[in-house]
């Protein structure tokens, strides 16, 4: 049995429906993370899950216990705010010790505790502090903490990176993998930033419009996302209009408007003649001026539009010959030499038949 | 020259707020001092201040003198301290959930109710408190079905006007909006996100307001205190129009010695050991106000 088990919820607001008959399985010591724009209905499931807002349909069972009608302060459930939402006339230890003190735990025992959990998130000796004189990141360590310290079942958090500036943001998130896998409590993370839900989670469900579309962990997300919508919201994504031709074994043929017949991965069997886009990540094309011909390669000729020189690697946008643009990433790691091809060069882009899939409208 | 224009601008923001106090703060004060050390006129007023026989500075502590040696004025700051003090308490007792009310009412219903709050300042202050001179008075249906109600269970009929009583719903009406209005732009800008926390992390309502509303809303309170309190302790209108000769405070005794008694110094003393008071009392709204952490 999951920990948490969202069955068949839906959240309306007026005329707009924010979370859509979301059906989700979390299980126990899980990293789970909830992925999508803004105004996909992420936040309404996680208020939902917290015990702020109540679903209209469908029901969220804790540990077995349906959690209809139970006020937040009743639910095993803390939750890390975006805004960390420090008492800002409490102390570090005094923000620290509200949940014990909230539980009625004996105040000899909340010193102790709230010293382990200083140490836990490397605090040890701000206790004194109050939140302002404190830095973005040591607030974020505070909120969780303080979301922490009375083992809750499970602990959300609502985009708590999403204040932290780039380079910190890679500490905090081994620090927050580190501590999740040592005190082994569920964890479900909301976030609309894709490489951090890919760096942190066990597994993602990628929300859009409130409906969940799909539930995956990071490399399947990435490597095979099931839609157009996951495909382009996750990393960088060429997607090629086109439809079915041929399927054979674990090969089907694809033909790309405009540019003609390539070969692709088969994976459901689809019927020809259906419409879609071929979806194919931009780091498994490659670029060359003469690419070897190959059975399990698709290759074609074009001309270098523009690219985009990114430090580790060159993005290259190459216009075939139908007018179609391909994306092609080049890791910049020749010696000596910082880049290869310019604006105007002719140029051959392919790609092997299993780094491309095929995704119907 | 940028250092020297920067002065400039010191004193041209500066200046106009200073000259003000000066003007009308510091000068009345220092005019009064003096007063409270000079001699009472023959027919009322002050004595000349240099003596006409010797013309030397004519000053004594005669009034200071008789300030201490009488306790009745002492004991009439008492209950002038007393009524200010009931008035502060029920003024923050009803303000508080007004203002707690406004605060989290949707932000478009906000202003006009602020508004409401500020309506009775359109009208005049001395009419506002006649206006409770008849609603406290016997004719009144109020007062009228009270005495009926108490007369069914055999009490005795009350009168309400010009009793201790009509004093304090007098300076309770009047200095309501003053601890409502600090109160609310203090509640207004408390983050909704705190009161989440503490609900998620456990706390049910009441612990919800004693431990993160109200501490947070101190500042407000003390604000709110100080702009009721001193006011309400200097005031005489209301316990001349409401409170009959039971309901006298030092600010009737202060209006007495200038425009009655027409002694000037004893009144100049009276005044400024209210004022001493009042800024006592803000000194320490302010100095506790601090403390807190926002």
């Amino acid at each position: 049995m999951a920990l948490l088990e969202i069955s068949n919820v839906t959240r309306r607001f007026g005329d707009f429906t924010a979370v859509n008959d979301v059906s989700l399985n979390i299980e126990a010591g899980e990293f789970f993370t909830l992925l999508g724009p803004s105004g996909c209905g992420k936040t309404t499931l996680l208020r939902m899950i917290a015990g702020f807002d109540a679903p209209d349909a469908g029901r969220i069972v804790v540990d077995g216990k349906d959690m209809t009608g139970i006020p937040p302060e009743a639910r095993n459930i803390h939750t890390v705010f975006q805004s960390y939402a420090l008492f800002p006339h409490m102390t570090v230890e005094q923000n620290i010790a509200f949940p014990l003190k909230m539980a009625n735990v004996d105040a000899s025992q909340i010193g102790k505790r709230v010293e382990e959990a200083l140490e836990d998130v490397r605090l040890t000796g701000m206790g004194r502090r109050y939140p302002s004189e404190l830095s973005g990141g040591q607030k974020q360590r505070v909120a969780v903490a303080r979301a922490l310290i009375n083992r809750p079942k499970l602990l959300l958090l609502d985009e708590p990176l999403a204040a932290l500036d780039a380079k910190l943001k890679e500490s905090v998130q081994l620090e927050l993998i580190g501590l999740q896998k040592e005190i082994g409590v569920t964890f479900v993370y909301v976030t609309h930033d894709q490489s951090e839900a890919l760096a942190l989670s066990h597994r993602i469900a990628v929300m859009n419009l409130g409906r969940v579309e799909q539930v995956d962990e990071p490399s399947k997300i990435y490597g095979f996302p099931r839609n157009r919508f996951v495909a382009d919201f996750i990393g960088q994504c060429n997607l090629l209009e086109g439809e079915i031709g041929a399927c054979e074994g674990d090969r089907m043929a694809v033909n790309l408007t405009g540019v003609g017949e390539v070969t692709a991965l088969n994976v459901e069997s689809d019927d020809p003649g259906l419409k879609g886009v071929l979806a194919l990540r931009p780091e498994k094309v490659v670029i060359g001026r003469d690419l070897p011909e190959s059975a399990d390669f698709n290759r074609f000729s074009g001309k270098v539009h523009d690219f985009l020189y990114l430090g580790d690697v060159t993005v290259y946008i190459v216009e075939l010959a139908g007018g179609m643009r391909i994306e092609a990433l080049l890791p910049n790691s020749a010696a000596g030499r910082t880049k290869f091809f310019e604006a105007g060069d002719q140029v051959q882009v392919g790609w092997r038949y299993d780094a491309g899939h095929f995704l119907n409208d | 020259m940028a250092a020297k224009l920067n002065r400039l601008h010191k004193w041209l923001i500066g200046g106009p707020p200073l000259a003000y106090l000066l003007v009308f703060f510091a000068a009345p004060v220092l005019i009064m001092v003096v007063a409270s050390f000079r001699f009472p006129g023959e027919f009322g007023g002050l004595s000349p201040i240099f003596s006409e026989e010797t013309g030397k500075l004519d000053l004594t502590t005669e009034s200071y003198e008789r300030f201490f040696s009488d306790f009745l004025y002492t004991e009439l700051f008492l209950k002038s301290f007393a009524y200010a003090a009931v008035t502060t308490v029920i003024c923050l007792l009803i303000a508080y959930p007004l203002a707690m009310l406004i605060a989290r009412s949707p932000r478009k219903h906000r202003d006009l109710l602020v508004l409401l709050v500020i309506l009775p300042f359109w009208s005049n202050f001395l009419i506002r408190v006649y206006a409770w001179m008849i609603i406290l008075g016997p004719q009144s249906v109020f007062v009228r079905a009270l005495n009926y109600g108490i007369g069914l269970v055999g009490l005795e009929p009350v009168s309400l006007l010009y009793t201790p009583f009509a004093v304090i719903v007098g300076l309770v009406y009047v200095h309501l909006p003053f601890m409502v209005l600090p109160l609310y732009a203090n509640l207004e800008k408390h983050d909704p996100a705190l009161l989440d926390a503490a609900q998620d992390l456990g706390a049910n309502a009441w612990r919800r307001f004693w431990r993160v509303t109200f501490p947070l809303s101190l500042p407000g309170v003390y604000a709110g205190a100080a702009l009721v309190f001193i006011p309400a302790l200097g005031i005489f209108a209301i316990p001349d129009i409401l409170g009959g000769t039971e309901g006298i405070m030092i600010g009737n005794v202060i209006k007495q010695q200038f425009l009655d008694t027409r002694d000037w110094p004893f009144g100049s003393v009276l005044s400024m050991v209210l004022t001493v008071m009042a800024i006592a009392i803000a000194g320490l709204a302010a100095f506790v106000g601090r403390r807190q952490r926002t």
